[in-house]
């Protein structure tokens, strides 16, 4: 028994009971948990996750791409400091993108872990005991027949157990009574979508850890090796380190790009070979939706584009032949590209140093001295050049890009253009000190991508997972069948009471129709097999009530 | 590889052709909404002493003859809209020797079609679901318009990208959730017409009779809406799915937060919400519909928005 509470006027005694501060602090967490672990705050979270993803998807991202970033911080100079400042162009790598997506997590994981016990539990206990009046759920149905309230059950418990159906039969207070229940996949189908959606969590954060991916482009007859100085571009993860990066070296022989009638693309193709470093290596073909797997390596390509090659004479009659960089597709309808070919050791002296910027069409039409490309098929390539000399700047630290010209040190007079023009194939540009300039011809680059994610299979286990938990928790249904007996109205036979509950799956009503039919039959089928039992006799009943 | 002009004219033929039908469609479900009997009439008869028993679903059965042929003349202008919609995507497949979902025109009228088809199966497995065909077909109408007006691409060749065996895998799902989710959002829409117009009956600031009145009764719209987006969820999840395993083979990762990917997770996200809400206090009925309205939303933003304005790696952006 427990002692009654003071009445309030007595004289308050020093509070020995008011809990201790851990104590106190213990019940906060339990209530916050709680909160947190409810369905509805789940459901927040997730439109708090869906409306955080907002942002990245209409500002630009640093992760897709820099220049467009880099174009919205010079159209938007005030504006964009402060955005950056929220990490909007990190949204998916923000804090609180990430505190959105624990809390989550940490929800997921309260809510199912419990109810994943719980359903271990379910399993192992009977169905449980009929409600009182079976005629008010949903579903229900009263049969009048002549057979005992034994045997009546009897007929149920057959039903029900060829519909797959758990079935418990108890002694209740309203007389003798059946519990029935099937359905225990859908709530195993719930947990697995759940915890599923928990692991796939995990295994993407795992990639993000121990992946890398880095970017270079190739030109035919080159090669690199998957190591990060190698790479023009590349991001690892954070327990990524050097020296774990496969032995892995890609050489490109060819590369064709195919186009429709239209001019659509049609193919990219790269045959490479690839191997440890210094094997000769085996060949292969990759191109776009068909990249080259290997260990838990992927190679892609994912561009491509072309390296205007030129022959150099110096004044003094030295040849350099086969110059080319990388020109970058401006225009992906016609190839048109831009770029520039550095060459600091050409000249005399640091002060002397040739630079050639310039835009090559790999089909080329010039209108008023302006060359425009019209096909990206090398038909009739040609180049429009401006050669500058003087100093390049590539040894002051300030970092510059490959693919152009700095214009500062133009701006400053440290660079001077020296000439320019339209060349075709075999045409020459000679400088004014008679440098020559020669056109030769072009090779092609393929943009190659090598990625590492040990993440990735278990994603794709985890999301086949969620989709099956899925489909089990949608499409199954959860019934309960309940069935009491009670001695006939005339005296005579029994009354069998029906119900059903159906959880999921739609309304219940025409299965329980054919159920309760089914029945009908099944008990009229016993009747003339059986004669009528002296009243009284004590059948056996062969389950017994559980605790 | 050429593109057959005559069939893709006969392509073109029939969108229009489909739009005609479908627009008389849309007569004759107006003309049985008008004609037909007010339910309401039918509830007060019943009167509040009635057994508990099920809720009245459904419109009476007992229309008039001439108000049943309007509905019947319906769903068999929509059936026939529906064939000569088939056609369009069937004979630009034909003309281009490829699946007929290469960019936003043939993908948005493939979404159309299984939005129509969706109805159709549930109207005629439910009758009294065929007075909401005009709030159904009305939009189809509009957004075959604006999908011929503005969306329109000339019959041609796939790009690179998309020869794979997964666009019929990805893009094939994608076009029945979305079709799906479409009826299921117009469902939730109507409902929750539905319930303002029954509150401001019973606050006696609307007349009873209205067109709105001689629609299924709420909780049967209801039930249509979350049935499809219970059909539609898996389906969508799956495409999903299946367009991360083609990123990987085709962009080098399975999910980089392109726009439109980052759009159908949040789409998927709203769903998970929708069939949520309904299960949880407080949030069934009104407010749940309209988790399911803004996942309408957020299906079409992410078609005309992410493909129109902003820039990704999905090839469909090709508009003409
Ligand atoms: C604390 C976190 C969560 C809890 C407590 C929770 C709980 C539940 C429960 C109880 C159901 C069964 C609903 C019913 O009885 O009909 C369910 C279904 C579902 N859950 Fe969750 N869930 C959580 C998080 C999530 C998340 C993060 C997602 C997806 C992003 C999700 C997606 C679903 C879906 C799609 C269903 C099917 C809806 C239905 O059958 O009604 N859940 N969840």
């Amino acid at each position: 028994m427990t002692v009654t509470a003071p009445p309030r006027e007595a004289p308050a005694p020093p509070p020995p009971a008011r809990p201790s501060a851990g104590r106190r602090a213990w019940s906060l967490w339990l209530r916050w948990w709680r909160r947190l672990t409810a369905m509805r705050t789940a459901i927040i979270l997730l439109f708090l996750l869906a409306l955080a993803a907002i942002p990245g998807s209409l500002l630009p991202q640093r992760s897709l791409s820099q220049t467009n970033v880099a174009r919205y911080f010079a159209d938007h100079p005030t504006l964009a400091p402060v955005l950056d400042r929220f990490y909007l162009f990190d949204v998916f790598s923000s804090p609180w993108f990430a505190a959105v997506y624990l809390l989550l997590f940490v929800s997921l994981v309260g809510c199912v872990l419990p109810r994943a016990a719980e359903h271990a539990r379910a399993l192992r206990t009977p169905p449980p005991a009929a409600p009182r009046n079976l005629l008010r759920l949903p579903d229900s149905a009263r049969l009048d027949t002549p057979l005992d309230g034994p045997a009546a059950l009897d007929t149920v418990d057959e039903e029900l157990r060829v519909r797959r159906y758990r079935v418990v039969r108890r002694e209740g207070p309203a007389g003798r009574e059946l519990s029935a229940e099937k359905g225990y996949a859908k709530e195993a189908g719930n947990l697995l979508f759940h915890l599923s959606l928990v692991a796939l969590l995990v295994a993407l954060a795992g990639g993000k850890l121990w992946g890398y991916e880095g970017s270079v482009l190739v030109t035919e007859g080159r090669g690199f090796c998957n190591a990060f100085q190698q790479y023009d571009t590349y991001s690892a993860g954070p327990l990524v380190e050097g020296g774990d990066l496969s032995q892995l070296c890609i050489d490109l022989d060819d590369f064709r790009a195919e186009y429709e009638t239209d001019l659509t693309a049609a193919s990219f193709r790269a045959d490479i070979r690839f191997g440890g470093p210094g094997e000769e290596g085996r060949r292969e073909t990759i191109g776009v939706n068909d990249p080259l797997r290997v260990d838990g390596d992927r190679v892609y390509v994912t561009g491509h584009g072309y390296a205007p090659r030129f022959t150099i004479t110096t004044p003094t009659g030295q040849t350099f032949e086969d110059l080319s960089a990388p020109f970058l597709p401006t225009d992906q309808a016609t190839m048109g590209s831009e770029g520039a070919l550095k060459l600091p050791d050409l000249g005399a002296d640091a002060e002397s140093q040739l630079a050639i910027r310039g835009f090559f069409a790999p089909t080329g039409v010039v209108q008023n001295g302006i060359l425009t490309s019209v096909d990206p098929r090398p038909l009739e390539p040609r180049v429009a050049i401006q050669a500058f000399q003087g100093y390049l700047g590539l040894d002051t630290g300030r970092p510059q890009s490959v693919y152009a010209i700095d214009q500062e040190q133009i701006d400053r007079g440290a660079l001077s253009q020296v000439g320019s023009a339209n060349l075709a194939v075999g045409e020459t540009l000679t400088l004014p000190d008679g440098t020559a300039v020669t056109f030769t011809g072009y090779t092609q680059f393929a943009a190659l991508q090598l990625s590492h994610d040990p993440g990735q299979v278990w994603v794709l286990g985890a999301a086949i997972a969620v989709l099956v938990g899925l489909l089990g928790m949608l499409l199954l249904r959860r019934e309960r069948v309940f069935a009491r007996v009670g001695p006939g109205t005339d005296g005579g036979g029994t009354v069998l009471t029906v119900g059903s509950l159906t959880r999921g799956g739609g309304e219940g009503g025409e299965r329980f129709t054919a159920l309760t039919d089914d029945l009908r039959a099944a008990l009229a089928a016993r009747v003339p097999a059986r004669p009528t039992p002296p009243a009284g006799g004590a059948p056996s009943d062969p389950e017994v009530p559980t605790p | 590889m050429t593109v057959d002009t005559t069939l893709a004219d006969l392509s073109d033929a029939l969108f229009s052709v489909t739009v005609g039908l479908y627009s008389l469609a849309v007569i004759a479900y107006c003309a049985q909404l008008a004609f037909g009997r007010r339910p309401a009439v039918r509830r007060e008869l019943v009167g509040a002493g009635a057994p508990v028993g099920p809720p009245a679903d459904d419109v009476p059965v007992t229309e008039p003859r001439s108000v049943r042929r309007y509905g019947m003349a319906a769903m068999a202008l929509t059936a026939l809209g529906a064939l000569t919609h088939l056609g369009v995507l069937l004979f630009r497949g034909l003309a281009t020797d490829r699946l007929p979902w290469g960019n936003m025109y043939e993908f948005a009228t493939g979404v159309v079609l299984v939005a129509v088809v969706a109805f159709a199966v549930l109207a005629v497995r439910r009758p009294a679901l065929r007075h909401l065909g005009v709030f159904v077909l009305g939009p189809v109408v509009l957004a075959m318009v604006a999908i011929g007006l503005f969306l329109y691409a000339e019959a041609g060749p796939l790009v690179a990208a998309l020869r794979s065996s997964w666009l019929a895998v990805h893009v094939s799902t994608a076009i029945l959730g979305f079709g799906i989710f479409f009826v299921s959002g117009i469902a939730s829409v109507m409902y929750l017409l539905r319930l303002r117009h029954d509150a401001r009956v019973a606050a006696g600031t609307a007349a009873p009779g209205g067109l709105l009145d001689r629609l299924p009764a709420p909780a049967a719209i209801d039930r249509v809406a979350h049935r499809t987006a219970v059909f539609g969820f898996p389906i969508w999840t799956f495409a999903v799915i299946a367009g991360a395993i083609w990123a990987e083979s085709a962009w080098g990762r399975f999910w980089g937060w392109d726009p439109k990917e980052t759009w159908a997770f949040i789409a998927w996200v709203v769903y998970a919400a929708y069939l949520h809400a309904r299960s949880t206090a407080g949030w069934r009925g009104g407010p749940a519909a309209w988790v399911n309205v803004v996942g309408l939303g957020v299906m079409v933003f992410n078609l005309l928005y992410v493909n129109m304005v902003s820039t990704g790696l999905h090839s469909y952006a090709g508009v003409n």
